[in-house]
């Protein structure tokens, strides 16, 4: 509705006016990027600077999705306090990041830096959007440290162009008091998926609007994230090693839908999961009404402090342990004009200080192993529980991902949705349409 | 709403002054001049029309027939492929389907209640202002603002409406609003006449209005039921406005986007996908922007032959 055709006088005067705005608003638009990259040092010449970066007052642009914006927000105020060089932190809502980002490579409007969600890095590493950060990244002195899983979605053909900004990892988060009135042993969440069915369903039994379990039934990326850790604590595969081919219909894949149809059919899962389009996913457990579901970890500094919450690894179906490593990415765009300055800022915020202080001090994964134990993480053992989880963690690869599991239109979701709310007959037909559309 | 005594008295008093002022035999120099100045006039918008609507419209032509990947720019041209790919994908005849069941419900409800509330509002009694601005409000909010508004409402984890109406016991079960195929258009549906239903009154409104007294008198006089004379004379007398907003109406919902961009994001089960969502799709979910090029040409063209066809049989309509 409200388009702009009519009767000829109508449609030209209606034409006329939206030009007119168009218009005005790329003028103002010009005006406000125009500043941006002009002060630069010039150029990505590697080398040029020292291993720390250049901090001379520039300011910097920087984009990153809603998801992770405590974790920016924390990491980019600490980082402007102490330096000389500014960064102007835009957060775009999650659902649209790609899009913004599509559109502004197009356009070679990117800002200085970008986060990204890791899984989207090799879209745009092979396209060219990251400037080449090989020399620098291996010249910091922790550089063997950094969460490999990421810099390994960041590497092509060789050169690296990411550091990890900030790893979300899906774990199961279980409320304790529900454990406690269903007689549930508070300290024993489940380890294969057939406990985690048995404990949702003694949760769900409570009664009162309390439901045993949720998951966001019309997201993709949320099932990537939340569903596949069971297909790999089994020892599956869920994709080729090249990303091009999905094997999301193995009988350990279908024996973890079917765990999840089962919800569904006996409404173990809180309402909504259904029409869960993945905004408001994370905003049910905290309500204390859900027994045990898989969340990501960056959500626990966010929790409320009267919430008695366990964490838990999420487990296969006869046991084992695995984790979605996912969150966020960061490089310098290759269009940028101050990659000294914002390199100052990524091995800044790489660094002991932003490390300890920031992100674990936020109850965040940190992105060094050899930070895993720090003095944040010694106080709240559910922290070592995440950070060990790296190790068991993976980051799946494929260049067609973003358009294969998170386009709500695309094929995952159909596969997805099949397998719970249907009957899960289509799970080989589903997998084939995934497949044709990873090597699209 | 006064709109037959403001014509005329509006247009008058332009042209009484130049009569006056104007020594008669200087016409031909000033009509020079005023052609200049209508060119000036005119011109920004010609600047504009050619900067920012022709220049781009064949930058798209080019694009759709050219392999034109997002993130990388122009790889050259690949004609017809991108048509052929638009016209195989599994998504496009489904959302053709779609967008026209669409526009058919959109447009039978969204007029039907426009003339409905028209009529009501008519008549220039005490409180006919009132609802006049009631049903009109709603129009005044921006689509996809509105749409925001109704996915807060009808969300089942945070929305008031499904509690409210488990409070009032009319419901059992939480009530999933966008969670089935025909429950999501409906929703969409309910939104859209919601917004627009008080926007296409206005048209018709002002049709009515134009309508003379007399010639209700003279039917009243003849002895014509209430039906006759709707039939006989206020829908005929009305073609005009009704034409404008069915003009409107369709080619507004065969673009519909931003309610269900909002709303459903093409689902459940991409039961909602409309053609305008799937360029989105295309453009910025598969980051290809001569596929998507080439349905948007595909869609314009659609739309340039419908309304063609709609302004032909507007003027044969007229002429008998």
């Amino acid at each position: 509705m409200g388009s702009t055709a009519g009767p000829p006088g109508t449609a030209r005067r209606l034409v006329t006016g939206a030009i007119a705005l168009l218009a005005a608003a790329s003028l103002v638009t010009a005006c406000g990027s125009g500043d941006g990259g002009s002060d630069g040092t010039g150029g990505s010449g590697a080398g040029a600077a020292n291993v720390r970066g250049v901090d001379d007052g520039t300011t910097l642009t920087m984009w990153t999705r809603a998801a992770t914006r405590p974790q920016s927000e924390a990491l980019v105020k600490a980082y402007n306090a102490g330096h000389e060089n500014k960064i102007e932190l835009t957060v775009v809502p999650t659902d649209d990041y790609q899009a913004k980002v599509g559109a502004a490579a197009g356009s070679k409007d990117l800002p200085d830096l970008f986060a990204s969600d890791v899984v989207f890095v090799p879209n745009y590493t092979s396209s060219g959007l990251f400037a080449d950060l090989t020399e620098r990244v291996e010249a910091l002195p922790f550089a063997d440290s950094l969460a490999q899983s990421h810099i390994k979605a960041g590497t092509y053909e060789g050169r690296k162009y990411v550091v990890p900004h900030t790893l979300d990892l899906s774990v199961l988060f279980y409320n304790k008091d529900l454990y406690r009135k269903a007689k549930l042993d508070p300290e024993k969440p489940p380890t294969t998926l057939a406990e985690w069915d048995e404990q949702a369903r003694a949760v769900d039994a409570l009664g009162g609007g309390v439901d045993g379990t949720f998951f966001g039934g019309n997201c993709g990326g949320c099932g990537v994230f939340t569903w596949w850790p069971s297909i790999w604590a089994a020892g599956e595969e869920v994709l080729n090693q090249d990303g091009t081919e999905a094997e999301l219909s193995s009988d350990t894949a279908k024996k973890v839908y079917e765990t999840y149809r089962g919800w569904v059919a006996d409404d173990i899962v809180a309402p909504g999961a259904r029409d869960e389009t993945g905004t408001t996913w994370t905003g049910v457990f905290p309500k204390g009404k859900v027994g045990v579901m898989p969340m990501p970890s960056t959500t626990l500094g966010l929790m409320p402090k009267d919430l008695d919450l366990g964490v838990a690894p999420i487990p296969g179906p006869d046991g084992g342990r695995s984790t979605f490593v996912g969150g966020d990415a960061i490089g310098v765009s290759a269009t940028s004009e101050s990659a000294d300055q914002a390199w100052n800022f990524l091995a800044w915020s790489l660094g002991d200080e932003a490390q300890v202080d920031v992100v674990a001090a936020h109850k965040d994964v940190v992105a060094r192993t050899d930070l895993a134990s720090n003095k944040h993480s010694q106080a709240d053992p559910r922290l070592v529980t995440i950070n060990e989880l790296v190790a068991d963690g993976r980051t799946p690869y494929a260049l067609k991902f973003g358009q294969t599991f998170n386009d709500p239109n695309g094929p995952w979701l159909s596969l997805m949705r099949d397998a719970v709310f249907g009957d899960g007959a289509s799970v080989d037909q589903d997998n084939e349409a995934v497949t044709a559309s990873l090597a699209d | 709403m006064q709109v037959k005594a403001a014509e005329p008295s509006a247009a008058e008093p332009r042209n009484r002054p130049q009569r006056a002022v104007g020594p008669p035999r200087s016409t031909a120099p000033r009509w020079r001049s005023r052609t200049v100045e209508g060119l000036g006039y005119a011109a920004p918008t010609a600047v504009f029309v050619a900067v920012f609507f022709l220049l781009p419209l064949l930058l798209v032509g080019q694009m759709s027939l050219s392999d034109w990947p997002l993130l990388a720019g122009d790889r050259g041209g690949n004609a017809p492929e991108n048509y052929t790919d638009v016209t195989d994908s599994r998504l496009f005849w489904p959302a053709v389907r779609f967008t026209l069941l669409y526009t058919g419900i959109v447009t039978v409800v969204l007029l039907g209640l426009a003339l409905l509330l028209a009529l009501l509002v008519q008549e220039s009694r005490p409180g006919a202002g009132f609802f006049r601005t009631v049903y009109f409000l709603p129009g005044a909010l921006g689509l996809a603002s509105a749409s925001l508004l109704f996915w807060g409402l009808y969300s089942p984890t945070t929305g008031p409406l499904g509690r409210t109406l488990e409070g009032l016991g009319l419901v059992d079960d939480p009530v999933s609003f966008l969670g089935t195929p025909t429950s999501a258009l409906l929703s969409t549906v309910f939104l859209v006449v919601w917004k627009f239903a008080g926007f296409y009154m206005l048209i018709l409104l002002v049709g009515l209005q134009r309508v003379p007294h007399e010639v209700y008198e003279a039917a009243r006089m003849d002895g014509a039921s209430r039906g006759q004379i709707f039939r006989s004379i206020t829908l005929p007398l009305l073609r005009p406005s009704l034409a404008l907003s069915l003009l409107l109406c369709v080619t507004g919902s065969l673009l519909a986007f931003d309610q269900f961009f909002v709303l459903t994001k093409g689902g459940p089960d991409n039961s909602t996908v409309t053609v305008v969502q799937l360029i989105y799709r295309e453009a910025f979910q598969r980051l290809d922007l001569g596929t998507a090029a080439a349905l948007s040409i595909i869609v314009l063209a659609a739309l340039l032959l419908l309304n063609a066809l709609q302004f032909r049989g507007l003027r044969h309509a007229d002429e008998s």
